[in-house]
Order: structure tokens, then sequence, then C-alpha cells
């Protein structure tokens, strides 16, 4: 009954006593994150299961297939000034990928010096690369389906599983970039406003708005190139 | 007597959330790990670029991979400075993945077998995997 509701910062155990405490200790287990941001890692520990699904799948399918795999490096070639140069438009959306995750961490970091335009310049310029990024997906994606005629059950370069396995997991992280896009606008504006200097509760809620969710937005946006790393490690490289 | 615990709870709660201070940090490891990300992105691919083949293109591609995913996770997305609690919580589970890849790599290999066996072409069209 006398004790603390929450130990403040000092009191907590570091180390593995510190997980010990943390887990026994009758309240919440994670300590010194606003529960929307644990959440946000619960979400996204969830997705990591689904595109490890999609990922492994893939190897399945493409070592057990007995015809040839289509060389990845050949078919996101691109001739760019009279030159074919190998995957090049992957590495350049890669680049942009890994731009836009630096653009995120700045606008993370004015958003806890509580600077709301540089908050809101940089959460755009994210946005922006996001769309950059997708509409270069839009381009593979045209590309791949009008030039080089490959379908989910087929094409012509070789094994039918690459359709199907490009189209599934390109799409699916996509998808993701899509919606963050779309989430760091609204995130954006509401900065610009000033919803978050001045506590305004959010659409949908009654909790009071500052500058934490960015941070829990920025998360989401460096899983999705978190997993594109991935991607581009093991379906675009191997 | 439990409501007022309760509102006491309820009170220390809102608090605390106040004195949050969330994850700042200098601007500079930031600035440091995205250049990082930068140059083991164009080392990957310059790996197929420079057409790297067999076990040493292998072993770089997962180097790199993994290097750029411990930075992004651990400095851009704070684990580093997060409580073990929750590193613990995040970081462990996707470890029980590593069953299900290795299910999935004997099936694979058992598939192609059990291919070449009754349809045959194995010989002309190995896959590189």
């Amino acid at each position: 009954m006398t004790q603390p509701a929450l130990t403040s910062a000092q009191q907590l155990p570091a180390g593995l006593p510190g997980v010990v405490a943390d887990w026994s200790s009758d309240q919440r287990a994670f300590k010194k994150v606003p529960w929307y941001k644990a959440m946000m890692w619960i979400f996204l520990l969830s997705d990591t299961f689904i595109f490890s699904c999609f990922l492994i799948s893939y190897m399945t399918v493409r070592a057990s297939t007995t015809e040839p795999w289509p060389n990845p490096s050949e078919v996101f070639a691109l001739t760019m000034f009279g030159q074919k140069i190998p995957m090049i438009l992957i590495a350049i959306m890669t680049f942009v990928l890994i731009s836009s995750s630096g653009t995120m961490v700045l606008a993370v970091n004015y958003g806890y010096r509580k600077d709301r335009v540089r908050t809101f310049i940089f959460l755009l310029l994210t946005a922006a690369l996001g769309a950059t990024f997708v509409g270069m997906q839009a381009f593979e994606w045209t590309k791949l389906i009008m030039d080089e005629g490959v379908r989910p059950w087929s094409n012509p370069m070789g094994a039918p599983q690459f359709g199907s396995s490009f189209f599934m997991i390109t799409g699916f992280h996509g998808t993701h970039v899509s919606f963050g896009v779309l989430f760091l606008i609204i995130i954006a504006i509401k900065v610009l406003r000033g919803d978050l200097d001045k506590e305004r509760p959010g659409f949908m809620t009654g909790r009071k708005g500052n500058y934490e969710i960015v941070e829990t937005m920025g998360l989401y946006w460096h899983f999705v190139d978190l997993v594109w790393v991935f991607i581009f490690a093991v379906f675009y490289l191997w | 007597m439990a409501h007022a615990q309760g509102q006491h709870a309820a009170h220390a709660v809102g608090q605390q959330e106040k004195h949050v201070e969330g994850q700042q940090h200098p601007l500079g490891i930031y600035l440091k790990i995205w250049g990082w990300l930068f140059v083991l992105s164009a080392a990957s691919y310059a790996v197929d670029y420079f057409h790297v083949q067999g076990y040493l293109r292998w072993f770089l591609i997962l180097t790199f991979m993994m290097l750029k995913a411990g930075l992004i996770v651990a400095v851009f997305m704070h684990m580093l400075w997060e409580r073990l609690a929750l590193v613990y919580a995040i970081l462990v589970p996707p470890l029980l993945l590593l069953v299900l890849l290795a299910i999935g790599a004997l099936e694979a290999d058992y598939t192609f077998l059990t291919r070449g066996t009754f349809f045959g072409g194995v010989s002309e069209a190995a896959p590189k995997h």
C-alpha cells in the first residue's frame, strides 16, 4: 500500500535483475516507454513474423524448383545513358529508403526539442521520399508486367515461382510504405497545426497529443526500411 | 479505500508520463549511423555489380544485411537505450523463426529430390541456391 505506483528512473534496477523486476512488478511490464510505443513494438513483432513467413516461403519454393531461377541482376537491369546497368533501379530505391530513414530520425529528434517547423519539414521530406520509393516500385512492376511478361503464375525467364514470390513480397512491402506515407502526412499536419504543443487530443482518441507519437511513427517507418534491407539482400542480391 | 488507492495510482501514472523525457540523443550519432547505412548499402550493391559469386557472395550479403539491420534497430529504433525487459520481449521471439527456416530448408531439399526423381530434368537445370 505504501509502495509507489511507479518507481522513478533512478530506482529501476538495470540488467537481468531489471528484467525480472519489470516483469514481476505488478503494474506495466514496459517501464519508461509510453504504452503506445510498447504496442507499436508488439505490432512490429507480429509484422516481423508475417514478412518472415513470406521470405521463408520464398526460400522454400526457390530451393525446391527444378527450373532455373531468373537472375535478378539481369531481370532488374536498366538501360541508362546507353549502358545496361545491373539492378540500378533497386539500388536507387534502397538509397531513397535509407535517406527517408535518416530524415525520420531527424524529425523525431527535432520533435523532442519541440522544434515544430523543423519536425514538420523532416516528416514531410520523409513522406516525399517514401512516395518516391512507391513510385519507383510502380515503375518496376509496370516494366516487369508489360515488357518482361512476368505473371504470378509464369514468366519467360524460368521458374514460375519467381513471379508469385516477387509480387507477394514487394507488394506487401509497398503497401506498408504507402500506409506509412499516409500516416506521415497525418502526423506532419498535426505537428504543423501545433496539436502536439497544445496537447490537443487526436482524432478518435481522448489522449493528449505529444511529441512521443512522432517517435512511434518513426518506429513503424524504420521497420519498413528494415524489411527492405532483408528483401534487398535475399530476394534481389541472392 | 480501494477506490482512493486507484485514484492515487492513476494520479501517479499521470505524473510519471509527464516526466517521460523520451529518447533524446545528440544528432551526431544519427548522422554517423546514416552514413554507415549508405556505405553498407553501397557495399552490398558492389557485391552484385562486381559479380562476386559462391560462398563469398553469401557471406558478404548476409554480413552487410545483419550489420544494417542491427544499426537500424539499435540506434534508429533506440533499442540500445531501452530497458532490457522490452528489448528481450521484442528481439527474442523472432529467434523462433530459425526453426521455421530449418524446416523450410529440409522440406525444400526433399521436394527438390522427389521432383528430380519423378519428373527428371534436374541435372541440366540445378538451381543455384
